[in-house]
């Protein structure tokens, strides 16, 4: 794999506005308010995406991981920030390399039921977008239609056939086959096997390992399962309230996490052994972006909560070669650093014999 | 009130569950949704019941907790739960069980709770439909439960309604609703799939710890084995309608026995699978509409044979352990 990179975020952020009607509108007024403060989604991502990598975005729901996807793609424009691909900011591409750009990023999606237009016929979802661009005529389309679903397990017969007419596992094939159809060099999967069965979706992870052999692509996997991503991914960035709070390789987060958010994350990834497990969750929930906490976003939660992380927002700084972290702990003297980040997760605690409580 | 039946020395078993069949009689055919479970559960005991969608394994809670709708056929040829027959049950006696002595928690919180009323109304009327008891006792008992399932601030969540709350604050409520009449099992219906890790883990805590200190028997439905792991004690694996092994949770991690379970076990990706492809179990879950004879699992197995066409049964294979296969063996 080289290091060549095929992407850069810099800055990135994006921020909802409310969309207000005309009595909300009045009503403020009489009360004196002003605008409502725009929710940012994402609040300035940087990340480095390298050509055939792996890269896996992690966090829970409201995040802002799926917002961070979009911006990739370009479905959605970011507030703040720029996208490059291949060196160049998607904002001043010309038309010709703004094309380029777009069929080069592909997505596909978590929900294989509402992604597929279920009034088209599974050769014209696939084999729509590469005619209209030319990449195929018209003539060879039923051919590289019937190629594509080959490629990605399916009988080509089923070409003439409607979404509904598949199962959960052949519907996300079919958004496979349709991603690759404009022959992408980076596919962006927003938890493509989150509504899987497992042996589906050991099924559908195999496939995206295949593909990205054959096709030399470059994945970034928006995923909030760990396990999937400690499988499939190359590099992972934690993402919390619209931050990344850590990146690493893989191997490295799992064996050394330094973040508490991380290090909370990983006690709950559940782990095929025999003994009961005793259940030791973080507290709380994941803050209103609207409403963010000052300082770091993770203090209320965080075991390890320092009056520091009230007041001042960490930065994320490399903490070893290739390994980012955005934490106070970092920078607080040696000897305190016995309990904070850097020390290896102790791992879900379990207990020997079934019944017996352990305080 | 339910006929109470003699119980015959056999009382650490809470529930007796011998050949439930659900069948569902649509236009196209009968779909054997259900087709022979049994089941057996012990005060306190905790059982994972696992399966992949279209298993069977919420209709067969759905089932138990008389659920059915019209169009579903609900057969057994004994369904005992805390000395009632349920078989016999009528409608009448079997609500006044719900929600009581039986409960049920959902995957969507949203299916227990009524969005258009208070979570205080909510609760003091499941509180007062089984007991006649003051409305401020029912209160107090809601506030208990409330401080049990883990809830902050419970004087204030009583005056919220659902949608101001949050996934997991809901689910809170859900459950701390099941526990308002100190059931004595607990269904619980993939009740954690909706929610972020974080959240799961402080649920799964709260339920562990509950089953614990009020000795409630939980049946806890899922997709997801290493979930139950950590939780259950028994644990039984559905496939298309049938139970095909069951043992103790220890048991089957260390021996498992059944193909559909090796395939279970060695599809889920983890740290250790880096680099190699997944174990995977070619094809996908038949449709339970009109399934051929024979073990429903052999189109998909490494190690059928002529043999399979004939249906295999539920046979021990060690202390404790039944597995429904003709060539049941460890993984080699």
């Amino acid at each position: 794999m080289s290091a060549e990179l095929i992407m850069q975020v810099e800055g990135l952020r994006r921020d909802y506005v409310q969309p207000s009607d005309f009595i909300d509108f009045i009503g403020r007024k009489l009360r004196g308010q002003g605008k409502p403060p725009p929710v940012q989604a994402v609040m300035g991502v940087d990340l480095d995406i390298r050509h055939g990598e792996v890269l896996a975005v992690v966090g829970e729901s409201g995040c802002g991981k799926t917002t961070l996807g979009r911006m990739l793609t370009g479905i959605i424009p970011p507030t703040a920030g720029r996208v490059l691909y291949k060196g160049r900011d998607i904002a001043g591409l010309n038309s010709a390399a703004r094309r380029e750009y777009e069929l080069a990023v592909q997505m596909i999606f978590q929900d294989p039921y509402s992604s597929l237009n279920p009034r088209m016929r599974v050769g014209d979802i696939i084999g729509e977008a590469p005619v209209v661009h030319g990449l195929v005529s018209r003539a060879e389309r039923d051919e590289y239609v019937s190629s594509l679903l080959r490629k990605v397990g399916l009988d080509p017969d089923y070409r003439e056939r409607y979404p509904h007419q598949f199962s959960g596992g052949q519907r996300q094939r079919v958004g496979v086959a349709r991603a690759l159809a404009l022959k992408p060099s980076i596919i962006v999967c927003d938890e493509a096997v989150a509504a899987l069965d497992v042996s589906i979706q050991a099924q559908v992870l195999n496939l995206f390992m295949d593909l990205r052999r054959d096709f030399d692509l470059t994945y970034v996997f928006i995923s909030h399962n760990l396990g999937v991503v400690s499988h499939i991914s190359d590099r992972v960035a934690i993402m919390y309230l619209g931050r990344v709070v850590e990146l690493a390789a893989t191997e490295q987060i799992f064996a050394r996490a330094n973040h508490p958010y991380t290090q909370a994350l990983l006690k709950e990834l559940p782990v095929l052994s025999a003994g009961k497990r005793q259940f030791d969750p973080i507290s709380g929930e994941l803050p209103s972006p609207a409403n963010p906490p000052a300082g770091c976003a993770f203090h209320p939660r965080c075991p390890m909560a320092m009056p520091k992380c009230r007041a001042e927002r960490p930065v994320l700084q490399e903490v070893a070669a290739g390994h980012w972290s955005a934490c106070h702990l970092n920078d607080a003297p040696a000897a305190s650093k016995a309990t904070g980040p850097g020390t290896p997760v102790a791992g879900t605690q379990r207990e020997d014999s079934p019944h017996t409580e352990t305080a | 009130m339910v006929k109470q039946r003699e119980l015959n020395g056999q009382n650490d078993l809470l529930l007796d569950v011998q050949g439930l069949k659900t069948w569902f009689y649509t236009r196209d055919g009968v779909v054997k949704a259900v087709d022979g479970v049994s089941l057996q559960l012990r005060r306190g005991e905790i059982l994972g019941l696992v399966g992949e969608s279209g298993s069977g394994k919420s209709v067969t809670g759905f089932s138990i907790m008389g659920l059915v709708g019209e169009r579903g056929k609900v057969h057994a040829d004994r369904m005992m739960f805390d000395g009632y027959d349920l078989t016999q049950a009528s409608a009448e006696q079997m609500r006044s069980l719900r929600g009581n002595r039986l409960a049920m928690i959902f995957q969507d919180p949203m299916m227990t709770l009524n969005p258009t009323l208070r979570i205080d109304t909510q609760m003091i009327e499941a509180v007062q439909a089984h007991e006649k008891v003051s409305r401020r006792a029912a209160r107090d008992r809601s506030l208990e439960v409330l401080r049990m399932v883990g809830i902050p601030a419970p004087e204030a969540r009583l005056k919220a309604y659902p949608h101001h709350l949050s996934g997991g604050m809901r689910q809170r409520i859900a459950i701390a609703i099941a526990l308002l009449n100190s059931p004595k099992l607990i269904i619980a219906d993939e009740p954690t799939t909706a929610l972020d890790v974080t959240i799961q883990g402080q649920i799964l805590y709260e339920v562990q710890k509950l089953c614990r200190e009020m000795g409630t028997a939980l049946i806890w439905i899922t997709h997801d084995l290493a979930l139950v792991y950590g939780l259950a004690d028994r644990m039984a694996v559905m496939y298309a309608g049938h139970i095909v092994e069951s043992t103790s949770t220890a048991a089957l991690i260390e021996r498992p026995m059944h193909p559909y379970t090796h395939g279970l076990m060695a599809s889920i990706p983890s740290l250790g699978t880096r680099g190699q492809p997944l174990f995977q179990i070619p094809g996908s879950t038949p449709s339970l509409l009109n399934l051929p004879a024979g073990c429903a699992f052999r189109s998909r197995c490494y190690r059928a044979d002529a043999q399979c066409a004939h249906a295999p049964s539920l046979q021990a294979v060690g202390e404790d352990h039944l597995v429904s296969c003709w060539h049941s063996g460890e993984q080699t």
